[in-house]
């Protein structure tokens, strides 16, 4: 079933990547990238060649189209069938009543932008996101699939860094929210 | 065409949705693990082999891969990425699939994930490495 599913693919894109460019792969780095196409603003930190690097940005740019092909194309279910444990939780202690789609819509709707709980998980969230990989050098992809398989232990520092800060937001920020 | 390819897995393993990202972060399912788990494994074994057998890329290059290097931001900037993580159920990558899948909000996510990248790189001489 796993396999069916396809998950070791995902680890597959390493060496396709290695073997067909000889690239790592690594998807928070086409971030940098756009921010020193479209607004470089003298800061060093994004005045460099980013054209060198433009196979990245072709690649998120794929896995937008896979996104669509994956969702929109080949169907998908109303509802991602999480654990009973996690829906009663999340009733319990966010209030979440609809479950559909592939995120809460109470939360990540563009009208919740209207109150503070949009602009938590939408705006600081996603700001949150963008610095936290690049001051430390990678995300899921870079650090945890691509540097874990390659033994960086810098990578698993990283790793753990990302569930510190996961495990705090879900335990301790979270029942503060709500 | 890789990019679509690994889109479309992400997508269909539902690693892009919030709701799995929760339930990983609340230990109540192995889902996650084992796709990351089996990612890391698939990944391990070829980086061994290419790197045993020195294998060449395409293009005729020898396959390096640069060593990542530790500064202090590897576990502050993860710790800070590890709270966006749990608050936005998304790392980059599946940030463009749940645009492709047709989520709105992706695209003010993507938006204000530039806008951290943007402001890292402004304050970066000033933060602690």
């Amino acid at each position: 079933m796993a396999l069916v599913r396809g998950r070791p693919l995902i680890g597959l894109t390493v060496p396709a990547l290695l073997l067909i460019g000889n690239k790592a792969l690594g998807i928070s780095s086409s971030l940098r990238h756009v921010c020193a196409a479209c607004v470089p603003a003298g800061i060093p930190f994004l005045t460099y060649n980013w054209r060198a690097e433009i196979w990245n940005l072709f690649f998120v740019l794929g896995i937008a189209v896979g996104g669509f092909l994956g969702y929109q194309v080949l169907g998908h279910p109303d509802t991602i069938a999480i654990s009973a444990e996690t829906v009663r939780d999340l009733k319990a202690q966010m209030g979440l009543t609809d479950f559909s789609g592939l995120l809460p819509k109470e939360l990540f709707a563009l009208e919740n932008l209207a109150n503070w709980k949009g602009w938590v998980f939408l705006v600081l969230g996603g700001f949150l996101v963008g610095f936290g990989t690049r001051y430390a050098g990678g995300c899921t992809s870079g650090h945890a699939i691509s540097g874990l398989s390659n033994l960086q232990w810098v990578s698993l520092v990283a790793v753990i860094g990302f569930f510190i800060g996961g495990l705090l937001m879900t335990w301790v920020f979270y029942p503060l929210l709500f | 065409m890789l990019g679509v390819l690994f889109g479309l897995i992400l997508t269909k393993s539902e690693v892009i949705s919030w709701w799995r990202i929760q339930e990983m972060f609340r230990f109540q399912s192995f889902h996650l693990y084992g796709i990351i788990g089996s990612a890391i494994l698939v990944g391990l074994v070829s980086i061994q082999l290419i790197k045993r057998n020195h294998v060449k890329s395409l293009n005729g290059e020898p396959i390096a891969i640069a060593d990542k290097k530790y500064n202090h931001g590897t576990w502050i900037g993860g710790i800070i990425f590890g709270l966006g993580w749990a608050l936005t159920g998304a790392c980059p990558g599946p940030l463009f699939a749940q645009l492709g899948s047709g989520v709105a909000g992706a695209a003010v996510l993507i938006l204000a994930a530039l806008a951290g990248t943007w402001t890292y790189s402004a304050l970066r001489e000033k933060l602690p490495h």
